[in-house]
This record gives structure tokens, sequence and C-alpha cells, in this order.
């Protein structure tokens, strides 16, 4: 009677086996169960957190105003001053201080306003002067400054336009160096010199692996004055001296990222009594004239947090203000119109709508 | 296109197939690299990205070194590059497993075994059992002497019973010996890939006896990836090859979906490309002028005296470069990665894990984020609402009503022999398709491929006619105890349009003949002898689906010999039709299917899965429309509708009717259902219109406008007696109306709807996996569809709007600096920032936080599942849009000033060394964008804190490190920094002054002008002891009743998306607000008490 049914015996039974299930394994982060704490915003943490921000914030910015203050600092601005008073244009000012003939040797008095503390840092500081535009700031071969000659003509190629001279290539090259500031300074108090430390005012990161043991080739600075007519860029460089140590380069090529910057042009190694009267004799030779910059000569002393800045301090002051009062408006308000957290009378569909 | 195969001639047989050589993969070795490429490329992001590296190589106007954007561009593509390989490589694996499989087949009259790819069509192929069918096969030999097979097809269609395949009649009987002689000829349609339907002939050649034509069905194939069942061997010629194969037609790779998230992300990053373009543009000019009016006097920069062509391009070039990191390259590659996590979650979901039927959740596609903007659910009612097991609930028979199988009444009359009530028996065992098998033990069981004629086929063996045995061409029945042997003449079979099953038999020992048949009610009364009651049984019919039962009427029809001979012969004659057989078929079905005598009908009842009504009104109050589409009657329909909370009672609900038996009374119907509409919008009540197939067709033909103004205005709709295709039309309709669209269904008559819908949802059930299979995604109960939709679509879309907007926010503020920094270098598209740390930022410092982000839940699950309305938001689109875009891109402009205006005060003069200023003010992004991520994290996890602050140290270590290098710029910088005390109060500064206003701000936002998410985070903390919670609603929630609120049922969608949805709902009414007490703790304390 089943002649047509299949032969039960063969039939195979379950193709997996029974324990085999395809339940997915259990574990807290499969079922995103891992224990997580919910901070929330409430009023009690709120106000808290801008208190104590403003009574740790505060007091730092007062200890940064502090130092700020305690920085001296003579400041002296001298490109207009440095340039004979019959130079009254500014074409006529390019044209003084492109003239190679002239000696441009100016005289500045100092007053020292505060008792100094050595180190004094002297620095130049430039206005208007873009050493981060970007046809500048590139324009440099950081394989050239580190192996000279061991540089190829590809290594140099984002010098240009001061890549080679005369076919030679130029070490080193580019904008960057070409425009080196040079003007100088000298110090002396009522006729006695005050030395001026030149030694270690670069980076020492940059004297020993950024710049190697190379000397200058083909400078076009070094080139006799208007030569093929072309204008010289900035001071020239010492020919026997490897770049490595001519650390007013290495300064210089330390590009800054604002139009104001100032540079590390020396330390006075000896305290300066309060109204000195310090002459400084500079040579003005560094042409702003064209582009209206301006020039200043600084001696600072230094503080904990740098030079003098008070931007620090009187931020920190007004955020911690900010914050305390923040936390006392916060404060306030929930003292005066308490709103009960998670009242659900708020939700929308629980609201009683406006009849439309 | 017709096809001929000469059986076992390879000579003759040569022309044109292919082999059998299977390739699914995508690549070759030769054309990954080209292929892949511009498959990539074909993606307006990467294009654009592409465009910029090139520009990059141009060292004039490159800003930063090339690597800063060659760098990420090669590491995205090679991520994507090496999915894809893998993924092929998997693919390539498979194939050649599959190519180099062993058969054996019949070469030259000799047995030999070959590699399954070089199978070719002519060919005898032997199996032997549990072997995998290499290509499609007709069948010629079994090792059954009735000629019978059994195959698995499940990785074709998915259904997991087996099916009885036979031999075509010729080759029955065939010996083994002569199988290897056989000669033949088959034609047969092209390759196609209908996996339901094979249209051929077959002509064995002399000396086989029996040559003339018969005709082949898909009963006489044997598909590929079928697998041989309870059967020693099998044989069968090959047909279709390799990609012809009715599998190899039938795959073909899904097209991505696109979610509304990726929609926005898209029109996003548009709308930052034209401002990029805008500022591009604005800078390139202000850098020309100030190079003409500044810039030459500027004697160290040496601008040059003669300017090329092209020299007042330089700088607009350079700022497109500058500002090209304003669209963040990752954001692609960490959307795809979070997406897929999200995917992971829902595979690796216990509680969306049925226990019972031992299936997972599956996410086939990435499109978790659309789960959450879901507005509008289409579902299939049998096997998805219900649980498609049928069990025989009642009966009616002549007239007499019979409760279930123990009626003692029933019983009694199956004892006594009543001639109507034993016909009504055999029909309900013997018309069908039903194959008893018995195991081991003597255990008899029923496969069957309808749920529908198992309930029969047991509820008769209950009442003691008990089909024992099936063949191809005999049934055994074992009635009160006595065999009856009948053989099976013929079977009409079941289709969708016929809607009713018949099958003639005759009776072996008084060789009566008869056809026995069952189908629906409309249908089977139609057929009747003239002149019999009707009434009575449709009276039944009416009190069985009103009670929510399947009902099926049974009827009868002896057949005279001589009437049957003339109509069998039509019958062979459009069952061997290759053209048309199906339609050719039904009409000579029609005339033998008539005169019928009615018996009675039964009822079959689908229980209701467990937890439906509960997901429905939990969907709903989530602001969720649901649409009910059906083919069962229309009474089944509305009772089922009922039972599961789809349907509201008067006086909350109320379901208005369009039907007719004409078309100007579906249209008058269709009118009359919209004034009402229309009138009730204003007042609170559910309502719903419940249409049936017919008129559903007539109004989507002719009143496309109305019937749409009616979807719009129905919160719940009923469509019952509709067809797959109007399933998928419905979809469409709203999809036009801008609607995002789920559908969720069960069998394969809800593949195109899943397929058209934006999500579509599959079931995995007993109508087998071919649903599952084209959704995108699958789980085995309807309830999870609320986890799905509530926890991980609700999820999933709060974690991609957070990772897309805070990726443009990181780009945007580190540009803004860019933008900054040029206004005092001259405008001239210097970059403040180096190379390698540009590169770094976005695929180094700030990647991982913000992925880990995809582990941060706003509110509990618990507390979106109590208070499902919070989906509004996703649906409203409110965490991503313009306006919340305007929030961040105005926190990453206030950012980027902080950060810049800090710095350059603090590091000014003496300190303002570029690479140093330059490290400060990324050092100032880098923890600003950590707190932005930590103040924006709801929820941390270990994980998120190991990342966030983690990611922290891993930049100050990986700086640190390049600082003992000296080959690149960066030597020494970090190292000396780091020492300064400056650097530390400096960092801190800009922390404080860019995080107080922000988190002020939000704390305002959060305690003043709370979003529905901030109070359910605070009510969250206040009953972190929980009240609310009910120690079994963690997986089906807690059953609120019935309360739905409403929502506007004429919300358009297109403004909707800026605009604040949430604010007040337009329509409630006084009871709405009585049931915004349920929040209340007392309500819930007594909720409590009731459930305890």
């Amino acid at each position: 009677m089943d002649t047509g049914q299949p032969s039960t015996s063969s039939r195979p039974e379950e193709t997996a086996p029974p324990n085999v299930t395809k339940k997915p394994r259990s574990s807290a982060f499969t079922q995103q169960e891992l224990p997580a704490c919910k901070p929330l915003l409430t009023p009690g943490w709120v106000i808290v957190i801008y208190m104590v921000v403003g009574v740790i914030f505060i007091p730092i910015g007062i200890a940064a105003l502090l130092a700020s203050r305690s920085v001296v600092e003579i400041i002296d601005e001298y490109q207009t001053a440095c340039i004979p008073s019959n130079y009254t244009s500014n074409d006529q000012r390019v044209q003084y201080i492109q003239d190679f003939t002239t000696d441009k040797i100016c005289t500045r008095l100092l007053t020292v306003p505060k008792y100094m503390k050595k180190p004094i840092f002297v620095y130049y500081q430039l206005e208007n002067y873009y050493q981060n535009h970007r046809r500048y700031v590139k324009s440099r071969s950081d394989k050239q400054l580190l192996y000279g000659e061991g540089a190829s003509l590809a290594d140099t190629e984002t010098c240009k336009p001061k890549q080679l001279l005369d076919d030679q290539p130029i070490i080193p090259c580019g904008l960057i160096a070409w425009s080196l500031f040079n003007d100088t300074y000298s110090f002396t108090i009522s006729g006695n010199a005050v030395p001026v430390n030149k030694k270690g005012i670069s980076w020492k990161s940059d004297r020993y692996h950024k710049f190697g043991n190379v000397y200058p080739e083909n400078f076009p600075n070094n080139l006799p004055n208007n030569e093929n007519g072309s204008l010289i860029g900035g001071s020239s460089l010492d020919l026997n001296v490897p770049l490595n140590e001519q650390e007013d380069l290495i300064v210089w090529m330390r590009t800054a990222a604002l139009p104001t910057f100032r540079k590390l042009y020396g330390r006075i190694e000896q305290d300066l009594k309060a109204h000195t009267q310090l002459t400084a004799q500079i040579n003005n030779n560094y042409n702003t004239y064209s582009f209206r910059g301006k020039k200043k000569l600084v001696l600072s002393t230094t503080s904990w947090l740098g030079g003098k800045n008070d931007f620090l301090g009187v931020a920190y002051i007004t955020v911690g203000t900010v914050s305390i009062f923040l936390g006392l408006a916060f404060f306030i308000v929930q003292w005066k119109y308490p709103r009960p957290l998670g009242d659900i009378s708020y939700l929308s569909w629980n609201q009683k709508p406006a009849t439309s | 296109m017709k096809r001929v195969v000469y059986i076992n001639d390879r000579d003759l047989c040569l022309d044109s197939f292919c082999d059998n050589k299977i390739s699914n993969t995508k690549y070759t070795v030769f054309n990954f690299i080209p292929k892949n490429l511009w498959e990539q490329f074909s993606r307006f992001m990467n294009k654009y990205f592409l465009l910029i590296a090139c520009l990059q190589l141009w060292p004039l106007i490159t800003p930063v070194n090339p690597a800063s954007t060659w760098g990420p561009l090669v590491f995205i593509f090679a991520v994507s590059a090496s999915k894809e390989a893998w993924d092929d490589y998997k693919r390539y694996l498979v194939d050649k497993q599959a190519n180099e499989k062993k058969v054996w087949i019949l070469q030259n009259g000799v047995k030999t075994q070959i590699h399954a790819e070089d199978v070719h069509v002519g060919d005898i192929v032997w199996l032997r059992e549990n072997e995998e069918v290499p290509c499609d096969l007709v069948l010629l030999g079994t090792s059954d002497n009735q000629g019978i097979c059994y195959v698995e097809t499940s990785a074709l269609d998915g259904e997991t019973d087996l099916k009885t395949r036979v031999v075509p009649m010729p080759c029955l009987g065939l010996t083994n010996e002569l199988l290897h002689k056989v000669k033949g000829l088959i034609e047969c349609s092209g390759p196609d890939n209908d996996v339901r339907r094979f249209d051929g002939n077959l002509r064995l050649f002399p000396p086989f006896i029996e040559n003339d034509v018969v005709s082949l069905t898909i009963n006489n194939t044997l598909l590929r990836c079928c697998y041989l069942r309870n059967t020693e061997w099998a044989c069968g010629v090959a047909i279709y090859t390799g990609n012809e194969t009715k599998l190899g037609m039938s795959k073909g790779l899904p097209e991505p979906k696109l979610t509304a998230v990726d929609g926005m992300i898209d029109k996003l990053t548009g709308a930052i490309f034209v401002f990029q373009l805008v500022v591009v543009l604005i800078l390139g000019i202000a850098g020309n002028m100030w190079k003409r009016f500044e810039g030459h006097k500027k004697w160290y920069v040496k601008y040059p005296e003669k300017a090329s062509w092209f020299e007042d391009l330089v700088i607009p070039l350079r700022f497109e470069l500058l500002c090209s990191i304003m669209i963040p390259i990752s954001i692609k590659v960490s959307l795809d990665l979070v997406k897929s996590l999200y995917s992971k979650f829902i595979d690796w979901d216990l509680q969306m894990y049925d226990e019972e039927t031992d299936t997972p959740a599956v996410a086939t596609k990435a499109i978790s984020e659309d789960l959450g903007q879901i507005e509008f659910i289409l579902t299939d009612k049998t096997g998805t609402l219900t649980e498609n097991v049928m069990a025989f609930k009642a009966c009616c028979i002549k007239g007499v009503y019979y409760k279930n199988t123990e009626d003692p009444e029933l019983v009694h009359s199956v004892e006594n022999m009543e001639p109507h009530v034993i016909k009504f028996l055999l029909v309900m065992g013997l018309c069908n398709t039903v194959v008893p098998l018995k195991s081991n033990s003597g255990m008899l069981s029923y496969k069957a491929q309808s749920q529908d004629e198992e309930a029969l086929v047991s509820a008769a063996a209950e009442l003691k006619a008990i089909l024992i045995g099936r063949t191809i061409r005999s049934l055994s029945l074992n009635l009160l105890g006595r065999l009856v042997e009948y053989e099976i003449m013929d079977t009409l079979e079941f289709t969708s349009d016929r809607k009713r099953m018949s099958i003639v038999l005759k009776e072996v020992d008084s060789r009566r003949l008869m056809l026995l048949t069952k189908g629906a009610d409309e249908i089977i009364f139609s057929l009747l002898q003239k002149g019999q009651q009707v009434k009575q049984i449709a009276e039944a019919v009416d009190v069985f689906s009103q009670a929510g039962l399947r009902t099926m009427c049974i009827a009868w029809r002896d057949l005279e010999e001589s009437d049957y001979h003339i109509w069998s012969k039509k019958f062979r004659e459009a069952s061997s039709s290759i053209e048309d057989r199906e339609w050719k078929m039904a009409e000579v079905c029609d005339q033998l299917e008539r005169d019928l005598e009615l018996l009675g009908v039964v009822a079959i009842e689908d229980k209701l899965q467990d937890g439906v009504p509960e997901a429905i009104t939990t969907l709903r109050r989530a602001g969720i429309n649901f649409w009910m589409l059906t083919g069962d009657k229309l009474t089944t329909a509305v009772q089922i509708g009922l039972s599961c909370n789809l349907l509201l009672p008067e006086p909350e609900g109320q379901a208005l009717y369009v039907q007719g038996k004409t078309e100007e009374d579906v249209a008058n119907s269709l009118e009359r259902v919209l004034r009402t509409m229309r009138m009730t919008n204003t007042e609170i009540k559910d309502v719903t219109f419940v249409i049936d197939g017919w008129a559903l067709e007539f109004a989507l033909k002719n009143h496309y406008d109305s019937f749409v103004e009616l979807a719009m205005l129905a919160k719940t709709a009923i469509c019952c007696r509709v067809t797959p295709t109007q399933k998928a039309q419905l979809v469409k309709l709203l999809k036009d109306c801008d609607y995002r669209t789920l559908s969720i269904g069960d069998g394969g008559n809800d593949v195109k709807m899943i397929q058209e819908a934006h999500v579509g949802v599959g079931i995995s059930g007993h109508e087998g996996q071919q649903a599952a299979r084209a959704a995108d995604f699958s789980f085995g109960k309807f309830r999870f569809l609320k986890r799905l939709i509530l926890v991980h679509g609700r999820y999933s879309y709060n974690r991609t709007a957070f990772l897309a907007q805070y990726s443009i926010y990181k780009s945007l503020l580190v540009c803004f600096i860019q933008i900054l920094f040029s206004f005092i270098s001259g405008v001239s598209g210097s970059s403040l920032f180096d190379s390698f740390s540009l590169m770094a930022y976005n695929i180094v410092y700030t990647s991982i936080p913000v992925m880990v982000n995809t582990l941060d839940k706003d509110i509990s699950e618990k507390t979106v599942l109590q208070h499902p309305e919070i989906l509004y938001y996703c649906q409203a689109g409110r965490l991503i849009n313009p306006s919340t875009f305007a929030g961040w891109f105005g926190r990453s402009l206030f950012h980027a000033a902080v950060v810049f205006i800090i710095t350059i005060h603090a590091y000014r003069n003496e300190k303002s060394s570029q690479v140093e200023l330059s490290m400060v003010a990324f050092s100032g992004c880098i923890c600003l964008q950590a707190c932005v991520v930590a103040l924006e994290t709801n929820s941390f996890t270990v994980i998120q804190q190991v990342a966030i602050w983690g990611n922290l140290f891993v930049f100050y270590i990986l700086n640190l490190a390049i600082s003992f290098s000296s080959q690149i710029g960066l030597h020494m910088i970090m190292l000396r920094l780091c020492t300064e005390r400056l650097y530390w109060s400096t960092l801190l500064l800009i922390v404080a002054v860019g995080m107080v206003p922000v988190m002020a701000l939000k704390y305002f936002r959060f305690t003043y002008r709370p979003s529905a998410i901030n109070i359910l985070q605070q009510l969250e903390r206040l009953q972190s002891v929980p009240i609310m919670s009910l120690p079994s609603d963690d997986e089906y929630g807690v059953t609120y009743g019935k309360e739905i609120i409403p929502l506007n049922a004429t919300k358009i969608k297109q403004n909707a998306v800026y605009e604040p949805l949430l604010s007040t709902p337009k329509k409630a009414s006084q009871k709405e607000t009585v049931k915004g007490s349920f929040w209340t703790l007392q309500s819930a304390k007594r909720y409590r008490t009731k459930y305890m």
C-alpha cells in the first residue's frame, strides 16, 4: 500500500547537528548594553563647573598678568629717525637706503625705565613684513641647507627666482636667505661698550639638524654693489663660516607666521640699572621703506611665561569672570524660576494644543 | 526563442550553448584595478577629490605637499578596493568550488567523472542522493520505479519542504542500461529566470517505443542548486548550463539603495561645495588685488615684472586647494564603516532572534538610518501579522455547522457515513498536493507547500480519512480503517488567478470518476450547478470570516467517462503547448470545473503572532501609518485588522468602505469616502479606508488624484484581494508623495512590494525565504519590527546625523583657520598647517572618536519603547537638516576664530615662528574637537572614553615621536612646545573660550527650551529607579491599550524638514490631555499594581 513512498531508511536526518544554532552571541557589546555613564547638564553640575572654571582661571590670569608686567621692555622705532631729515618723501627714503655709497650709521639714545636683570634679549622687530607669504615661505631648500652641494638641482627648484646665479647654484638659495636682515646694532653706556652675545641665539636643533657644515657660494648679496644692475637683497654672508654657525641666518630662516614679528639679535649679559642712558648705534641698511614697514629695536627681559604679553592674563581673567557671572546667572535663574527636569507636560504630544 | 537539445549527442548539440562554468565574480585579475577605479570614480565626490589631488601636483599652486590629499585618497581607495576585492575573492572561491565539483556524466556511452564546469547541454548527468544538481536538468530516470524523486529547493526559492519531481512519461521504466543509450530531442523555451515554470517537449528517438511528443513542466526538471533527497539516484539531461540556468538568470547585483540621510548629506556637501567656490572666488580676487597693490612693493617676494597669462588664476586655484579640505575626504568611508556596524548590531541582536525557528535578524543592506524615518508601513497579513500556522477551526456542511474535529456531532456523522460528510472529507483529504512521509518510527508526517492544505489533510486525518500514500499516479486513503486507492487522472493546479484547485480521481475499485474542487467562495459559487441553494453556505462564509477565519469552499462533481475523455484530450494539448501554456490550461480547466455540487465550507484559523497588536499600537503612536495589503477576503481582513489594533472599533475609529460593483459605483463610493474623510479630519477619530483589489485597480486607473488624497488623509488602510503588482503600485504611490515607506511581508507575493519600498523587510516564515531574500532586513516575527524601527532605526539615524555633521564641522574648523590665516599672509594662499598634520587630521586624529560614537545612545531603549512618539524627531529629519547644519557651521566658524585669535595673540612677537604657531593652533583644534565629541556624547561607555581621550594621547605621542625625526619640518617642535608653560596655558584658554559659550547655550536649551529628547533624558535620570518598567515588558513593551496619538494627517513632507514639527500637533482633544497623565508616576504605579 505504500509502494509509492520513498524508502524511509535512506532519508537523511537533520543536516545540521541539533546543538548548532544561529543564535547570536550574547555580549554587552553586541547587545549594545555596555555599561555607560550618562552625564546630563543638570543645573547643579553646570553651576558648579562654571564656578570652578572661574575660580581656577582668575588666579591664573592674575599670575600671567603679573608675569607680563614684570617684564621690562625698551622699544625704539627707528626707521624714520635714522634717515636724514631732508629725505621727506618715501621715494627719497627708498633711494637713500638703496644708495650703497653712503654710510647709514645712526645713533639712538635709550633710557632704561626699570632695573633690567640679565639676560637682556635684543630683538629687531619688523612690521608689515610678510615672511609668511606663499612665494616667500616656500623659497628655500632644506636639503641644500643641510647638504650644500649634495643637493641636486631638483632639490633647489623651490628656490626660484633665487636658485642660480650665472648658472651656478646659489648656496643658500631662495628668497628667504637672499632677504636676510642686515641692520646691525651695538650699544654703549657712557662710552663703554656693552657686549652683545650673538652665540646661541638660534635653536640648537636647527644648528645641529637643519643646517649643515655648508659654506655659502655664489651668494648674490656678496657681489660688489650694483653689479648687473640687479638689486641686492639683504645681508651678505661670510663665505668662510659654515651655515650652521651663521646664527643670524638660522634665526631669519625660521619664518614668522605673522606680519609683525621679532627676531632675536643677541643677548646683553649684564644687568642694566634704571635710568641708565644706553646709546644704540644702528647700521640702518635694511629696506623697509618700499612697503612702509616699521623697524624697531627691542630690549626685553623675560618671565616664566615669556616676554611682555598681557593678552593671556587679560583673557584668563575675562574668561574666569564671565564664567563666574554665567554660573551666578544660572544659579539665580534656577532659584527664581525653578524648572523641574523631565516634566513630561512639556512633551509636545502631551501638550494641550491650541485650537486652530 | 526556442532551444533544441539533442539528448546525449555532443556532435549535434554543440552550437552556441555556453558551457557550465559559472562566474559570479565582478572582476578578473586583469580588470580589477581599472574597473574598480572606474566604479569608484563614478561617484561625484571621488571625482572631486581626484581633481583636487591632480591640481596639487602642480607645485606652483599647491599650498601643501600633495601627499596631504593623495595620502588619504589612496588610503580611502585602498580600503574600498580591498573590501571589493575580498568580497569578489570569496565569490571566486565559491564559484571555483562549484566549478570543480566532480559529476558523473555519460560520455561515449561510458559513465565518466568530470568537473562540473565541463558539462555541456545535452549531456546526461547522474546524481546520487544528497548531491547538488550541477545545472538545469530534465529528469530521465530515477531509482524509483514509479519515476519519482524528491528535491529540496531551498537554495533556489527558500522553501524547505521536499518537492516531488517525476520522470516524463516516455522515459518511465527505462532501465539503467537503456538510459545509457537513450537518444532524443527536447524543445524548450530559451533561458529565463522563472524558477516555477518550464515549458518544453520531449520526443525520444527510436528504438524507444513511446516516441510521440510529450510535454514537460517544471515537475520534470531538476534545477541547479537543488539537492536530491530520499532518492538513491537520478539522471537527467542538461538543458541549461552555466549562467543560463534558472538560477544564473535570476541573480543580479541588487541596486544600492540611497537612504534619506545620504540624500541630505549629499545636499549639504553640495552646499558646502558652492560655499567653497564662493570663498575661493572672493579670496582669489582679494589675493590678486593685494598682489597688484601691495605685493609688488614687497621686494623680498620678488614678483616677476612680466606675468604669464595664467598668473591671475594661480591664487584662486591655490585657495581652491586650500579649501578643498572643507569637504571631508573621510566622510564616505566613515559612513560606510559605521553603517556596516549598524547592520552588525541588528544581526547580533538577541532580542530580535526567534528562538522558535532559530532565526536571527539579518540586515542585508546597510540602510538602517532609513528605518528611523519611516512614515508608512505596508504590511502583508498572512504569515506576517499572523502565524501562518493553519488550524482547522470549523466547517459547515450542507448548512450544518460543526465546531472542530472533536465535535461529537461531526464524529457521529462520519461514523454514520453520511454521504455529504464523507464526500466533504474526501475533498479535504485528497484534493491537494501534500506528500505523506513515514518516519522510521512509523509516524506519519505531511509535507505540504501550503499551510492550508496541511491543515485540511491533518483535519481529515483526525476524522479518520487518513492520506497515507501518494505516488505520481495514485493516492491511498485510509477511510475509517478501510484502504481506498485512487488513480490520479489530472491535477488542475492552484494559481492565484484561478483561486481554486481541483483534482480528477478515479476510485480504483468502483472505477468511478470524480472531480474534487476547493477554492475561494466567490469563485466556487459561480461554478455551481444551476438551482443550488447557496444561501446557507454564503451565510456560513460570512459568519466564519467575521470571526477572522479563512474560509474555503468545498465542491464535488461526478464525471462521465466519455465527457472526461473528450476534455482530457484538450487538456493534454493545452499542457504540451509551449507558448501561453498557463493561459490555455486555465481556459481548458474552466470547461471541466462547472456544474459543481457545493458541499460546504471549511474555516481555518490563522492565529495572530505574539505581540502584533502591541507592536502595531506602539508603531502607530510613533506616528507611523499602517496599511494592510492582503490577498484575503474583505471581512477576514477587517477582522484581523480589528484584532491587531490596526483598526479601532467605534467610536475611536471608523472604517470607510470604497466598493462597488460597477466602475461608476466605485467612483461614487470613492467620492463619498473622501468627503467623509475631509469632514472627520477635524475631529479625533481614527479613520480607515477599506478597499478591495477590483475597486483599487479602477481607482488607481481613473481616479488617481482622489485616491492619492484619500491615501494622505487616512492613517490606516486595508486593501484586500490585491495582487502582488497592486501592492507594489501602492508602495509606489506613497513613494511618489515623498513618504518614506517600509514594506513587510513573508511570501513570494510580497517580493515586489518589498523591493519597491524604501525599506523592505521580510519575515522568514513558513512560506519560505523568498521574501526574506529579497528584503533589506529579515527576521522571524513581526513584533521585532518595533525594535527594528524604534531602537535600531532611531539610533542609526541619530548616530549618522551626528557623524556626518561632525565630520563636516571638524573639516570646516581647520579650513576656516586656513582662511583666516590667509588674511595675515597677504592673501597669497599660504597654508598655516604643515602637510603632514593636515593629512593626519582627517584620517588619524579625528576619525576614531567619532566612529566610536556609534555606541552612543541618547535615551535608553526602554525609554524609546515607552515613548515611541520620539520617533517624530527622526521622521521629520530634525537631527540633520539645513538648520542643524547651520548650527554646526556656526560652531566651526566660532571655534576657528577662537583658536586663531588666541593663538596669534598668545604667540606674537618673538614667539611668532610659523612652525610653532601652527602647531599650537593645530593642538587647539584637536583638543576642541575632542571636547565637542565629549559634549555631544550622551552616554559614555569605556570604549568611548578610551577613544576620545586616548586619541588625544595618541596625538601627543605621535607628534613627540615625530619630534625626534630630523627629516621633517616638525623636528623638535612638539618637544619644545610641551616644555613651555605658555603652550599649555594657551591650550587651556582655547578650550575654555571655545567650550564655555557652547556649553552654556546647550545648558540653556537643555533646561529652558528642552527638546522632547532632552525631557526624556531628564526623565530617565529622575527614574533611575525603574518605576515604570515592568518585569515582562522588555520584549513586548507595555500595552497601553489603544491610545493612538493623532498626527496631523495633512502634514506635507516637502517643507516639513526644517520646521519644528513637534511644537504642537494641531489636532488633539480633551481626551488626549487625559491620556497625557499616563506618563505621570501615579498612573504608572496604578499600571504596575494592575500588572503585578
